[in-house]
């Protein structure tokens, strides 16, 4: 075959020429990486908003997070024991499937199958029964008022594109073989992906096919990633791309002087806060020796007090922080509005040190991830810095994230006697930061996993195990005020703030910021 | 030739042994690749389970055992984050890394060599002084500042050329190239510059001091007593001459380049190895970070082999002692 140059050009012309001059291409860039794209393997709130856009679940949330229809047209509590999930009629995946009873039931096995990561979507002991092919109940051993919580993100398969894909199962870590499923997509969704190169692009469509009414008026998305943030701010600058998360807290001002950007700021729903070992007899790392001084709740209030959040808040967050008195954003729990912190106050931090028998403090080393959370190594400067005016001198261990989770975490039992964790419950409801972040737990782990200063209050735990199974809201809340009292008089953790979200956004773009910091862009319009 | 080899394959394979050892000594300092695997509400069960099977609770002998086993099949495991093979990830990656540095490579040596022979010939005069000086700021500013200070200009204030990535990507075969479209190249011209700075410099300098030395010797001044030409004698004899360190040191730096990229290709969000590694190293990607430490322990392995080969073409001298032993 001869190579004719003119040919080619004229096939690119053409090309050129029958795409529509108004499509609307929706350009995005976020710090991370897409991945696989099965939604089971990594329960990861990027991931999860980006396969968002092209898989749904039975449930979705709505601007505010409030729990609306997605593939099941409405559900009612038969009783404690029996939801019922009546399904949408008539819809189709993007490889033509007919969507019913028989796709929930198997991707409910789907996502309890060994690599899963999302296994916790879903009691283990509830069982999915098919009542016709548009409705299915799910059956629980023990009442649950949040069953459906996180369904949003437990996406449905087609079981049949399944089958044939060699799909079945959620890809683990080690298999030797690789599910085709890792970088191909079938959904129900608005969005039908294109093309995907892990780390580096994914290219959407608009699936004309899609059952709802579209609210936006793209054409096309394209994710890409940039990792460093100064290339990211240039990229929304120089019109790159029309849209990027996070803006760095320091550029947030001077990405909002270009004409052309703007920024889009609001709380996001991670709190961030202090573990004090309160479980040793000892600590690990101090110079008291023979006691431990943080099992004495005074000497964590002492911290608590000494530590002023309005600096942070203004000085190391730069305003982009809400302080918070609970371990959860106040946008998920009803009666957040009751709690107000300790003051920050000194001299009441200083006598009750002194009460405590520390009258000249003593040392601790603060473990700190470096890389985890907005300014997590600068919230810990300032930490230290405020508590060695109550002479609590704290030495900082700044680290990158991946020791920093082995050092502090289960992995090697908690060898920490002081760090700073933020958390977002998943299910976005109290019980599940109750549970993980100040529930008991033993030297292995067992218990709340997170909960990396091992504080225990037995009154907590049965809380715990009863707003877990309570149906009516009040009780519930009542009960879930109760364990959050109880943290806060006691300071068995320590809230600091809220971090926020600041997302640069193109002013041709108007888009939805959600608190969970998913990018959905099914809402997304383009002038 | 053939025992040379030989020799060289022999070494080669116990530098590579040697950094697979010392990197997986090293990864054990690295962190826990599992809490970055699992989602927060994984189970404490599933998360001992997972350790089990990845065999990160055998002793690091046993570990560093299977993987020198595997990867003696070319076989690296899957990537923990990518839950790719890794071997599939590097062929991917790789096209990327290796046309940006050659890019740069070609750029430094283009202009380097003769921006060296100028300075070295006209030492006096403004415009060596110039490219001395602004091949100084090439040496003393970091790579990361320069890229940021070229997107800014190119992409920011001018609009003229892409602040990130690679552009379009045309597949042949295995590769995958940016050569061949308008986006790819316009996308290359500032990683190339950014990365190629400061080997520039580098040869710009050398060969001025090469030149220097040379233009000293008695037989260029013997050259100029038979009346040659200024053009033989500075480019024929006395650059020919410089051209023994200048090999081995672009050689050597080629392999710089390829294996150290990792900011520039950061910076430039470039879709190569360096950002792979970066990744994999943020993650405690263990099969990644093994893979890519061999890959560039056996190119630098590579390219001293290959610079070896081409000192015989260069230097005749070299061509017959061989010959001799």
């Amino acid at each position: 075959m001869t190579f004719r140059p003119l040919a080619v050009v004229s096939a690119l012309v053409l090309a050129l020429a029958a795409t529509p001059a108004a499509a609307k291409t929706f350009r995005y860039a976020f710090q991370g990486d897409l991945n696989a794209l099965d939604p089971y393997t990594l329960n990861e709130s990027f991931t999860l908003g980006a396969l968002g856009n092209v898989m749904e679940g039975l449930t979705k949330r709505d601007q505010d997070l409030k729990i609306i229809p997605g593939l099941a047209e409405r559900w009612e509590v038969i009783d404690p024991l029996k939801w019922r999930f009546y399904l949408r009629k008539g819809v189709k995946f993007h490889g033509g499937e007919d969507f019913t009873a028989d796709d929930v039931i198997f991707s409910l096995e789907r996502m309890r199958s060994p690599g899963s990561q999302i296994k916790t979507r879903a009691p283990a002991d509830m069982k999915a029964v098919k009542v016709d092919d548009h409705t299915v109940d799910f059956v629980l051993a023990s009442p649950n008022p949040i069953l459906h919580a996180e369904w949003d993100t437990w996406y449905i398969f087609s079981k049949k594109w399944s089958e044939a894909n060699g799909a079945t199962q959620a890809q683990s870590a080690q298999a030797t073989s690789l599910n085709p499923f890792a970088l191909k997509a079938n959904g129900t969704g608005p969005f039908i992906i294109v093309s995907h190169e892990p780390g580096v692009k994914t290219v959407f469509k608009a699936n004309p096919n899609w059952w709802g009414k579209p609210e936006h008026n793209l054409d096309e998305a394209i994710f890409q990633t940039i990792k460093s943030d100064a290339t990211r701010v240039a990229a929304l600058l120089s019109g790159d791309i029309d849209m990027m998360d996070p803006v760095p807290v320091q550029d947030i001002d001077r990405v909002k002087s270009n004409p052309n950007v703007t920024v889009l700021t609001g709380p996001e729903l991670r709190t961030i806060f202090l573990n004090m070992d309160s479980m040793r007899d000892e600590l690990l790392y101090s110079n008291v020796k023979g006691k431990n001084p943080f099992k004495d709740a005074r000497v964590r209030k002492a911290v608590y007090q000494a530590i002023d959040m309005e600096a942070i808040h203004t000085k190391v967050m730069r305003g982009m922080s809400a302080n918070s008195a609970l371990l959860i954003s106040p946008l998920l729990y009803a009666r957040a509005g009751e709690f107000k912190r300790w003051p920050y106050d000194t001299a009441a931090a200083k006598k009750l040190l002194a009460e405590a028998g520390y009258p000249n403090g003593f040392e601790v080393t603060l473990d700190c991830p470096n890389d985890r959370y907005v300014n997590d190594e600068g919230i810990c400067q300032a930490v230290a810095q405020m508590l060695s005016r109550i002479d609590v001198k704290v030495k900082l261990n700044a680290m990158p994230k991946a020791k920093f989770f082995q050092k502090a975490g289960q992995t090697d039992k908690y060898d920490s006697s002081f760090n700073l964790l933020g958390w977002t419950p998943g299910s976005f409801d109290s019980w599940n930061v109750i549970a993980n972040i100040i529930g008991c737990r033993d030297a292995n782990g067992k218990g709340g996993l997170f909960n990396y200063g091992g504080y225990c209050n037995q009154r907590i735990e049965e809380l715990a195990q009863k707003i877990l199974v309570e149906t009516d809201n009040g009780k519930r809340d009542e009960m879930i005020a109760e364990a959050f009292r109880i943290n806060h008089e006691e300071v068995g953790v320590l809230p600091l703030h809220q971090q926020a979200l600041a997302w640069g956004v193109s002013k041709k773009v108007s888009i939805v910021q959600r608190a969970d910091n998913q990018i959905l862009f099914y809402w997304a319009k383009m002038q | 030739m053939l025992a040379f080899t030989i020799r060289r394959l022999f070494e080669a394979a116990i530098v590579m042994l040697t950094v697979a050892l010392l990197a997986f000594v090293l990864f054990r300092f690295v962190g826990d690749p599992i809490n970055q695997m699992v989602g927060q509400d994984t189970s404490l069960e599933d998360r001992l389970r997972l350790r089990e099977e990845l065999g990160l609770n055998d002793p690091v002998p046993v570990q560093f055992a299977r993987f020198v086993a595997s990867a003696a099949r070319f076989d690296f495991g899957i990537s923990y984050q990518m839950k790719q093979p890794v071997t599939a990830i590097i062929s991917e990656r790789a096209p990327a890394t290796i046309e940006l540095a050659l890019v740069a490579a070609l750029f430094a040596v283009s202009l380097g060599i003769p921006m060296g022979v100028y300075t070295g010939i006209h030492r006096e005069s403004w415009l060596s002084k110039l490219f001395l000086s602004v091949s100084l700021i090439g040496v003393s500013l970091p790579t990361f500042l320069i890229g940021i200070f070229l997107i800014y200009v190119f992409a920011v204030k001018l609009g003229v050329l892409p602040s990130f990535g690679r552009g379009e990507v045309v597949r042949l075969g295995f590769w995958n190239t940016g050569l061949l479209t308008a986006s790819g190249l316009k996308a290359l011209i500032l990683p190339a510059i950014t990365l190629g700075l400061f080997q520039m410099t580098l040869v710009t300098r050398l060969v001025r001091a090469e030149m220097l030395e040379v233009l000293r010797t008695d037989y260029i001044k013997f050259a100029r007593a038979r009346g040659l030409t200024l053009r033989a004698i500075n480019f024929g004899h006395a650059l020919k001459n410089t051209l023994v360190p200048v090999i081995t040191v672009i050689g050597l730096q080629l392999g710089a380049v390829i294996a150290f990229a990792i900011i520039t290709e950061t910076v430039f969000q470039w879709p190569g190895m360096g950002l792979m590694f970066i990744q994999a190293v943020q993650n405690a990607d263990i099969p990644v970070m093994a893979a890519y430490l061999l890959l560039v322990a056996f190119l630098f392995v590579l390219i001293n082999f290959l610079v070896d080969l081409i000192y015989v073409r260069v230097d005749p001298r070299i061509r017959i002692y061989g010959r001799g032993v």
